[in-house]
């Protein structure tokens, strides 16, 4: 069982491993000859002012309680998603659409809602 | 290469990301050494069957858990802590030791009675931890609260939405 995810975890650390070997390279090996200019904090070319602590707009909240909402809809989407062909071969496809298909309908109604309501406009 | 040293290698980094976090100094450190910690979690639910926990364990956990604790960081004006070399290390000391004493106790007490959860087969966690049969389950005799789960989603989206909402001045 544990063998069908032996390639996941040869990724997982091949990405962690390069990660690293990278960082530690150009740490260990790279030259460092640094200067105020290249010590200061990246600001696409302006001078960086100020802490980056502001007032940021309601909307950002919004838009990451919406992300956790739909990202608990991806939790019960997923087995639908893994197992519908068995459904399908065992000739319960059907019945399990009729399950999955309102509750998909239900949570798009708050996206709607959210629409119309203005929450994913930011011009305003 | 067994289930068990794999366990026994994602426990170390899980438990050495997990003190990571309490002893970083700046709050992104900590939220990455959290991420890490997640992760890991993640593969020892792998080693032990459960493929659906493990799945469910980085969507939610390191997707939308970390947003809010990202959120959080970003919102608040959180400054960093002082040094770990102000904390005095006898108290560190003698938070693992009395750690430690807590697990021996408890696995003496458990093992003495009958709280000692019983040893669980490979198999039957295959029957149990895997997409398929938490799938069965969800999509038929659990129908109707999947349905009642969709509400309830529906309603957070409606509180945040109006949460969120620019009161009109008047």
């Amino acid at each position: 069982m544990l063998q069908t995810f032996f390639p996941l975890f040869l990724q997982l650390l091949m990405a962690g491993g390069l990660a690293l070997t990278l960082l530690l390279g150009a740490k260990y090996l790279g030259p460092k000859r640094p200067n105020l200019i290249k010590r200061q904090v990246y600001e696409s070319g302006m001078d960086p002012v100020g802490s980056a602590h502001q007032r940021y707009s309601v909307k950002f909240y919004l838009v990451a309680m919406i992300f956790i909402v739909f990202d608990v809809e991806v939790v019960f989407l997923y087995p639908w998603a893994v197992t519908f062909k068995d459904f399908i071969a065992a000739g319960s496809g059907l019945g399990v659409l009729a399950v999955i298909l309102p509750f998909i309908a239900i949570l798009a109604i708050g996206l709607l809602y959210d629409i119309k309501k203005g929450g994913l406009d930011f011009d305003s | 290469m067994t289930p068990q040293f794999l366990f026994f290698c994602l426990a170390i980094v899980a438990i050495t990301a997990a003190l990571g976090m309490l002893i970083a100094r700046s709050p992104v450190s900590s939220a990455l050494w959290l991420i890490l910690n997640l992760f890991c979690v993640a593969g020892l639910y792998l080693t032990m069957n459960a493929q659906f926990l493990a799945v469910v364990q980085v969507l939610v956990y390191a997707g939308a858990i970390m947003v809010l604790f990202l959120f959080v960081i970003m919102l608040l004006n959180v400054a960093a802590l002082p040094s770990v070399r102000d904390i005095d290390w006898r108290l560190g000391v003698g938070f693992v030791l009395g750690v430690a004493l807590l697990a021996q106790l408890s696995y003496a007490i458990a093992s003495s009675t009958d709280l000692m959860p019983a040893e669980v087969s490979l198999e039957s966690t295959v029957a149990t931890g895997s997409v398929e049969v938490v799938a069965k389950e969800l999509f038929t005799r659990f129908a109707m609260p999947l349905e009642m789960i969709g509400v309830l989603l529906l309603a957070a989206t409606i509180g945040a939405v109006l949460l969120a909402r620019r009161v009109s001045p008047k």
